[in-house]
């Protein structure tokens, strides 16, 4: 036993081992099969499952898709394609209708030899939303995406170039008014000043003066009214709209929420609360219906404005939840750094809290986003034409393509998936970009 | 350090830590607590505090946890607030005056047990960030003063990484330059070295033993006895929210009076 231990105790090594691979079984693709598909009888059993049902599912729709028809102007024409190629008893898709009736999945029943319009307000909007989602563009671009509302609302809805100029004035005027009175009279009445002067300009002088110089200057694009929106322009102006103001009205109901002065911080609860509490359909409805009773009779208030209205509460009264939860999570030490070294609290806000907050709740975010998006199809209840439904039984109303199921649905759904695809990528991107390495 | 703190009478490391016996004290009082309470719901967390600080004393508050220490120097610059009683910071009185609560803020630096530097944010934009936006100091002008206080502390290299990239030593230091650059009067530490390891806690002492010679008025909470003994000019024993023991670094840790400082020192130098 000694004599072993006097052997094996003491060692020094002579020479140092090259680095080797390790076997055959214990990496690459072998391991990496057998870690995930095969680790045991169990999981075996369901990737042979998982795998059968896969292809099945491919087996079974594939062809019908690859039969596809994308030449014909009736459903009844699509078919008999179909039977001439491959024989009585089979079918295949008819494609024909899409190529046919896109226009209509993109723009509703917006007047045809105008479609440039809407088409430029789409990549208008791209250039817009560029400096807001990459922040390595230049800052100067961002004037551009606060002029953009008033020139797409130009472009999309028409009538005098005025209009949304007068409005653009009085957010100008609303600014003016802060920078002057903030110096002098210090937050709350600014604040107030600033709310009230664009409200009665916007109230009592924006459209008259719209008129004059209408009259003085004519720069008018024919009026198209807000019944003629539908497909996905309509989900567009929705989701657009909705996405960029339920996003602050969240975060400033999300502090609110967690505010120190009681009135505050109960409004927001029970609005949060409400809208949480009650269906989109409902608020929907209400947006088409009840709000008439409210106006006063014969006011041309729209109903694509009114459905933003509502759409933009819903989703953010889920935003400011989303917020709130990151905010919680934010640990105490940076509130109470932020007011040691002698910052306000929208400040210790502004640069401290929410920059950090709104990274944590990205994802939740971006999952409202989403929903919200998806949830603009729902605008078919309230007689708008949205893509997946409104549209689709407009064109399923005519002869040639009355009885056409799946195709549209496919179509649609494909469109809402690169769109709602592309958002969680986006997410994911600036999660990435916003890593800060702990 | 333990074994200065068992041997007090051995002559503090003079070349490197100065004598604070010579370091400069004026008349003038920086800060004056009296009469001071505080509760936390029906808790009596700070019952009864009088302290006045002159300008360039350096404090070392001691005493074991929860005996209201950290809650005391969390009072003077209001991130907790007192119910009765006096406190005034540079002639200023602390009350619910807003305006008092910033311009004491924006006077009195502090640092944290667990830093607190904002992830979010370079170093170098962490050091700027009060100055310009509080002070209104000019973007190139604060991060000048920002990389003077760097290289102070001996991390000017890190100036463009994030805190999370840095070890907890260095992020003290960064917190400590961070408070610098608002050019504070009154620089109050909480614990600073608590959360460190023992390596690091060197550095960040380093740093701050060179502000105390530099005349900063300091009060730091800290279990580090040898830093008090190296330059605090008084040492306050807290204990169920009341001073039990005040003396200069000497008397304090040779010969304490009262029984409860006599057992806590005990407990935390005899091993």
């Amino acid at each position: 036993m000694s004599d072993v231990h006097a052997q094996t105790v003491p060692f020094v090594r002579k020479s140092m081992l090259p680095e080797a691979e390790p076997p055959a079984r214990q990496r690459g693709v072998p391991l990496w099969l057998r870690e995930n598909l095969f680790s045991g009888w169990f999981n075996t059993i369901l990737t042979i499952l998982g795998a059968a049902a896969a292809i099945w599912l491919v087996a079974s729709i594939l062809p019908w898709m690859l039969r596809g028809v994308w030449n014909a102007d009736s459903l009844r024409e699509c078919r008999d394609i179909v039977i001439e190629r491959y024989g009585e008893g089979v079918t295949g898709a008819c494609w024909a209708m899409i190529r046919e009736r896109w226009p209509q999945y993109i723009f509703g029943m917006y007047p045809q030899d105008i479609f440039w319009r809407p088409t430029l307000a789409f990549v208008l909007l791209l250039v817009a939303i560029a400096p807001v989602l990459y922040l390595s563009l230049p800052r100067k671009l961002l004037i551009f995406s606060a002029l953009y509302p008033a020139l797409a609302y130009w472009l999309l809805w028409g009538g005098t170039i005025w209009l949304p100029v007068m409005v653009l004035v009085g957010f100008a005027l609303g600014w003016g008014a802060l920078r002057l009175v903030l110096p002098r009279f210090g937050a709350i009445v600014a604040t107030a000043v600033a709310v009230l002067v664009p409200v009665l300009w916007w109230g009592l002088l924006a459209g008259d003066a719209a008129q004059d110089l209408q009259g003085l200057v004519p720069l008018a694009l024919r009026p198209v009214g807000s019944a003629a929106f539908g497909g996905f322009l309509l989900s567009f102006v929705l989701g657009v709209t909705g996405v960029s103001l339920s996003l602050p009205l969240g975060l400033l109901l999300s502090l609110g929420r967690r505010s120190d002065l009681p009135l505050i911080h109960y409004l927001c609860v029970g609005f949060i609360e409400f809208i949480r509490g009650v269906p989109l359909i409902t608020l929907l409805f209400t947006a088409s219906l009840l709000l008439n009773y409210f106006l006063p009779p014969n006011s041309d208030f729209d109903i694509i404005l009114r459905v933003i209205i509502m759409v933009t509460l819903f989703a953010a009264a889920y935003i400011a939840e989303v917020i709130r939860g990151a905010l919680a999570a934010l640990p105490r030490g940076q509130y109470e750094a932020a007011d040691a070294l002698g910052l306000d609290y929208w400040k210790a806000q502004r640069l401290i809290i929410l920059p950090q907050a709104l990274k944590i709740s990205i994802p939740g975010i971006v999952s409202t986003f989403i929903g919200l998006f998806k949830d603009t199809t729902l605008v078919v209840f309230i007689g708008l034409r949205d893509p997946l439904k409104g549209v689709t039984d407009m064109i399923r109303q005519t002869t040639a393509w009355k009885g056409i199921y799946w195709e549209p649905y496919i179509f649609v759904g494909a469109l809402f998936f690169v769109i709602c695809f592309s958002m969680s990528r986006y997410a994911m991107y600036l999660e990435r970009k916003l890593e800060r390495g702990h | 350090m333990t074994d200065q703190a068992l041997h007090p009478d051995a002559p503090a490391d003079a070349a490197l830590h100065g004598d604070p016996a010579k370091m400069q004290i004026s008349d003038e009082v920086a800060i004056r607590i009296a009469g001071m309470n505080k509760w936390y719901g029906s808790f009596h967390v700070l019952r009864d505090i009088d302290l006045t600080v002159h300008r360039g004393e350096r404090i070392v508050i001691c005493g074991p946890s929860g005996s209201g220490k950290s809650t005391l120097i969390r009072c003077i610059n209001r991130l907790e607030e007192h119910q009765s009683g006096d406190i005034i910071v540079d002639g200023t009185e602390l009350n619910s005056d807003l305006k008092n609560v910033d311009k004491i803020r924006s006077e009195v630096g502090m640092c944290f047990q667990h830093f607190n530097l904002f992830p979010h944010l370079t170093i170098l934009e962490n050091c700027t960030l009060a100055p310009i936006w509080v002070r209104k100091t000019p973007r190139k002008e604060a991060e000048e003063t920002a990389m003077h206080f760097l290289r102070k502390v001996k991390i000017p290299e890190q100036a463009d990484k994030y805190p999370g990239q840095l070890s907890g030593g260095q992020q003290q230091r960064v917190a400590i330059a961070r408070s610098l650059c608002m050019r504070p009067r009154i620089m109050l530490f909480d614990e600073p070295t608590s959360a460190l390891d023992p390596e690091m806690i060197k550095e960040v002492l380093d740093t701050m033993i060179e502000l105390a010679e530099e005349g900063m008025t300091m009060l730091c909470v800290t279990h580090e006895m040898g830093f008090a003994q190296a330059v605090a000019n008084r040492v306050i024993f807290m204990d169920q929210g009341q001073i039990v023991e005040q003396n200069e670094p000497h008397e304090f840790f040779r010969n304490p009076r009262s029984e409860r400082t006599k057992l806590f020192l005990s407990q935390i130098l005899g091993h």
